[in-house]
């Protein structure tokens, strides 16, 4: 496998019909490695997350205009199918959504199962338990596959979506709040899960929570409106230790030290 | 919080205002019963109806009387509209009641009755039964509706399916959301429209196109019930679909799943069970149909499997063509077909026999239908939320 | 560029990871179906206003109005089933609405919580009874039972036109038709009432109740000015489901065609459906072209009604 690349995003603008909601951003996203976006509600992070895979055209009359490389390839270049952009950036939601039909096992393996793709059983059982393995699900539910992924507890649930999400085996794994409504044991056991994980993926991860980002990510971004109506702004980019002790902007600084948000 | 109005509240209802136990009701009511058989024994109208009607007013004002002089003008007037809103509930309560008493003491009978053998009413057909013959059956007519059905069905379902997850995931943008308006508006149109106006636009089509005005098959009636039957799918459908949480299609997209095996393999999977109750009730509904059919199947005494040629019978229509018939003249005790010979017993209730006997049929078929409906949605819905 | 880098699980016949056709053409197909299916919604009404307005032009052609010579004319042919059909179907609303009404306040209001629910079914149920089982129970059993009221009605009330005129039994009259039309309707209008009614803001009410109100106070000075719009649209919807109704109206009036308003009176009108049903069998020719001209009024006459309908709802709309 080549050396992983870094996520080149250029002079982003993210719309919702003629409504500017987040410009102008241009970052370089680390490979294997955690990247938090923190910022007040409403400043765009969670907009930007969805951008990355687009997923953000999926709501009625939203897109995005600029470039967002990944391995070297524009994802909104004309030609780009978005079908094939989300199999290799994956994304976890706030809220843990497993599908209610499905069993343990095939919430695991709904990446495969819902594109029609034929797999042997084998190969299916292979990856089912290494998903479930990679998020830390297996031993607790190695017993139950066949049971509905709607009978776990909401940590249990979550880290199912993760497992789903692992299982099509993509580069990068947008999470977007993905503890926001957690008890704090699941959070922890999830915040650990992301800590392996950046062995192996690219990690987005959009938290209302700094410690949790201060705890978990290597790099943090700090997304910032002007006001009501104004379009949300990348304020500023650094390493995780950095941002939380000596941030360069004002705002950043203000809003870490609890001064607003 | 003590303001003079909560305080003074209370006293003034104990003072002028005291309440009175529901069971009064009971005392009044008795005594409406008992005045009102009282004065149509006098006037000799004494019978079960006019002493529950008359009993009724009587307890109107027996009881607004008591409650005036007991409780208040205004607690009166709240006891006098609540005698006449349980009054409005008994009043419908009756049609339902003695309609469904009627179709089933007179038609299960019939249905037992039958002769050869019990049962024999839904095997056998109409073909040489001749006037007044206690005889006959409707398998013709069964296998008319079902088949009619069937093709309605056919046509309906995929077109209301589509039409439906045109609505809710396709019309939500530019051009399209202005076309799921029109729609939407023109689904709610054919919602109205009579059926016997969609049984002449069954007609109007085919004999448009066709050498000989006084064409009827099978397929022409499905025509018709369609139109009365893709906006009740296209609505029920739509309801289902929009239930399903945009949480699951979020998650299958960002699997990397296609936006049609998205809609195929999660959205539908997920609302499979209401949409399936949507689709039973909707075939529940046309089922019964009859004015379509007047006008496009006709009538026949036999089987008739081909949809695309020829008449055929159905149920709704085999009910109303055997009550026009009315009475059977019996001049005999037995009535013999001339053709074949066949002796049957003569009854001169026959007919309407018969028509009891098909609204029984179509009235279990309706009602398992609604039952099955409410089954697949009580046990085979998902559960969306904990 | 990237094809250095294929993902293991990509499909072996794209040679671009990135881009992939055959994923599109099960999308593009969906798509068209769907918006096919749309505009054969379009398509259908267009195909029924067309074939109506088509298939009834021979008997507008042929009529008194138009060739000044025919021995028919559509205005009197069609006006007396118009009067028919809107007097039953009037009749019929103002025997339901109050019953409907009622109804639907008692399973909203004043019914245990839990009775409300099999309460509602049992309403539900009455709507799923096939039109042509009402026809036959009112043909058979219910017009013989109302006879004594009829009579009553034209002794001792028949000062009121409504109720005068000679009704001879059987009475197969409009009177009869339209109580059938009622037990029709009341669940429709029974129904939306009832959804309009729930819809009441629970601290409206309660505040009523907490100042002492009665419950039926409550009802007027709350719930009647909430659900009114609701209501006059289950009552037009119900309106509209009256007019075109045709087993009931065919399987228990006697037909005729006159402007009467004595309603006990047998042989005197008919619906428009009704006549359809009893005419098309022997009707060719401009015979069933005038039948479905009259079709095409009934048609335009429920559109309008229903528009009206739902012009009201829209308007009183969800204001919850």
């Amino acid at each position: 496998m080549a050396a992983p690349q870094p996520i080149n995003v250029e002079d982003l603008n993210i719309y919702y019909g003629d409504f500017l909601a987040v410009e102008g951003v241009t970052v370089q996203i680390r490979p294997r490695s955690v990247t938090a976006l923190i910022g007040p509600s409403g400043c765009g992070k969670s907009t930007f997350l969805r951008t990355l895979n687009r997923m953000h055209e999926v709501i009625p009359g939203a897109y995005a205009e600029g470039k967002v490389e990944i391995d070297g390839q524009d994802i909104y270049d004309q030609r780009v199918d978005p079908v094939n952009v989300r199999r290799r950036v994956g994304m976890v939601f706030q809220k843990a959504n497993p599908f209610p039909t499905m069993s343990i096992r095939d919430n695991v393996l709904a990446g495969v199962k819902l594109n029609n793709r034929r797999i042997s059983k084998s190969a299916a059982d292979d990856l089912a338990e290494n998903a479930l393995r990679g998020a830390n699900l297996w031993n607790e539910v190695k017993d139950r596959l066949d049971k509905p992924g709607m009978g776990l507890s909401g940590g249990q649930q979550q880290r199912l979506c993760i497992a789903r999400t692992i299982a099509v085996k993509p580069d990068v794994v947008l999470m977007d709040e993905p503890c926001s409504a957690l008890d704090p044991i699941s959070t922890l056991a999830i915040e650990d899960l992301i800590h392996e994980l950046k062995e192996e993926y690219t990690i987005v991860i959009v938290t209302h929570n700094m410690q949790q980002a201060s705890r978990v990510s290597d790099r943090t971004g700090f997304f910032n409106i002007a006001g009501t109506g104004k379009p949300g702004h990348l304020i500023e980019i650094d390493d995780t230790e950095k941002m939380f002790t000596n941030p360069e902007n004002s705002q950043t600084e203000d809003y870490i030290s609890g001064r607003f948000g | 919080m003590s303001s003079p109005t909560t305080a003074k509240a209370p006293t003034m209802r104990s003072a002028d205002e005291r309440r009175l136990p529901w069971y009064h009701l009971i005392y009044t009511g008795l005594a409406g019963l008992v005045v009102a058989i009282a004065v149509l024994a006098i006037v000799d109208a004494l019978s079960v109806a006019s002493a529950i009607l008359l009993g009724f007013v009587l307890h109107l004002l027996f009881g607004w009387a008591y409650s005036l002089l007991r409780e208040g003008p205004r607690w009166a007037m709240d006891r006098l509209v609540t005698l006449l809103i349980i009054g409005a509930f008994a009043i419908a309560m009756f049609p339902l009641v003695s309609l469904l008493w009627e179709v089933v003491s007179r038609g299960m009978t019939r249905v037992l009755a039958a002769k050869p053998t019990p049962f024999a009413f839904w095997t056998t057909d109409m073909s040489g039964i001749i006037g007044g013959a206690d005889a006959g059956g409707v398998f013709h007519a069964i296998a008319g509706t079902l088949l009619i059905t069937l093709w309605a069905s056919i046509i309906s379902i995929p077109v209301g399916l589509f039409t439906a997850i045109f609505l809710v995931e396709y019309a939500d943008q530019g051009w399209k959301r202005t076309l799921g308006r029109g729609v939407t508006f023109l689904v709610d149109v054919m919602t109205g429209i009579p059926s016997i106006v969609a049984g002449l636009f069954g007609l109007a089509l085919f004999i448009a196109f066709m050498p000989d005005q006084s064409v009827r098959m099978g397929i022409m009636g499905a025509v018709a019930l369609s139109l009365l039957m893709i906006p009740t799918v296209v609505r029920n459908s739509e309801e289902m679909l929009r239930l399903v949480p945009m949480d699951l299609r979020e998650a299958s997209y960002a699997l990397g799943v296609p936006k049609w095996l998205t809609i195929v393999k999660v959205v539908l999977r997920t609302a499979i069970a209401g949409l399936t109750t949507g689709v039973t009730l909707a075939i529940a509904r046309v089922i019964g149909e009859t004015a379509p059919l007047l006008l496009t199947v006709g009538m026949v005494t036999s089987i008739n499997w081909n949809m695309f040629d020829g008449r055929m019978a159905t149920l709704p229509t085999f009910i109303n063509q055997q009550y026009r018939n009315g009475n059977a003249n019996c001049m005999n005790e037995t009535v013999t077909n001339p053709i074949n010979q066949e002796v049957y017993a003569c009854s001169v209730t026959t007919n309407i026999d018969r028509a009891w006997a098909a609204a029984f049929t179509l009235i279990v078929i309706v009602m398992v239908l609604n039952i099955v409906a409410r089954l697949i949605s009580h046990y085979f819905s998902p559960k969306l939320s904990r | 560029m990237s094809t250095t880098d294929v993902a293991p699980d990509a499909p072996p016949s794209a040679p671009d990871p990135w881009q992939n056709s055959r994923r599109r053409f099960g999308d593009s197909l969906f798509s068209y179906l769907s918006i096919g299916s749309g505009l054969l919604i379009f398509v259908t009404l267009a195909a029924v206003a067309i074939f109506l307005t088509s298939e009834s032009m021979p008997a507008i052609l042929a009529s008194q109005e138009f060739s000044g010579t025919a021995d028919f004319s559509l205005v009197d042919t069609t006006l007396p089933l118009v009067f028919g059909t809107v007097l039953a179907a009037a009749i019929a609303l103002i025997i339901a609405i109050p019953i409907a009404v009622g109804i639907a306040l008692f399973i909203s209001h004043f019914a245990p919580r839990r009775l409300a629910a099999g309460l509602g079914y049992m309403i539900d149920l009455l709507a799923a009874v096939p039109s042509v089982v009402y026809g036959l129970w009112g043909g058979i059993w219910l017009v013989p039972k109302l006879e004594p009221l009829y009579v009553f009605l034209n002794t001792y009330l028949g000062w009121i036109p409504f109720f005068g005129g000679d009704p001879t039994a059987p009475m197969r009259n409009l009177a009869s038709a339209s109580v059938v039309l009622a037990v029709m309707v009341l669940p429709i209008i029974t129904a939306v009432s009832r959804e309009v009614f729930l819809q009441t803001p629970r601290l409206q009410e309660e505040a009523a109740l907490a100042l002492g109100a009665t419950r039926w106070e409550t009802i007027r000075t709350v719930v009647l000015p909430f659900g009114r719009g609701g209501v006059v649209a289950a009552s037009m919807l119900g309106l509209g489901r009256a007019l075109g109704e045709t087993m009931a109206v065919l399987m228990i009036l006697a037909p005729g065609a006159t402007f009467s308003l004595h309603i006990l009176e047998v042989g005197r009108h008919q619906s428009i459906a009704a006549n359809i049903a009893s005419k098309q069998a022997e009707a060719a020719g401009v015979d069933m072209s005038l039948l479905i001209f009259t079709g095409l009024v009934l048609f335009v006459l429920t559109f309008i009604i229903n528009a009206i309908a739902r012009w009201i709802v829209a308007r009183s709309g969800p204001k919850a």
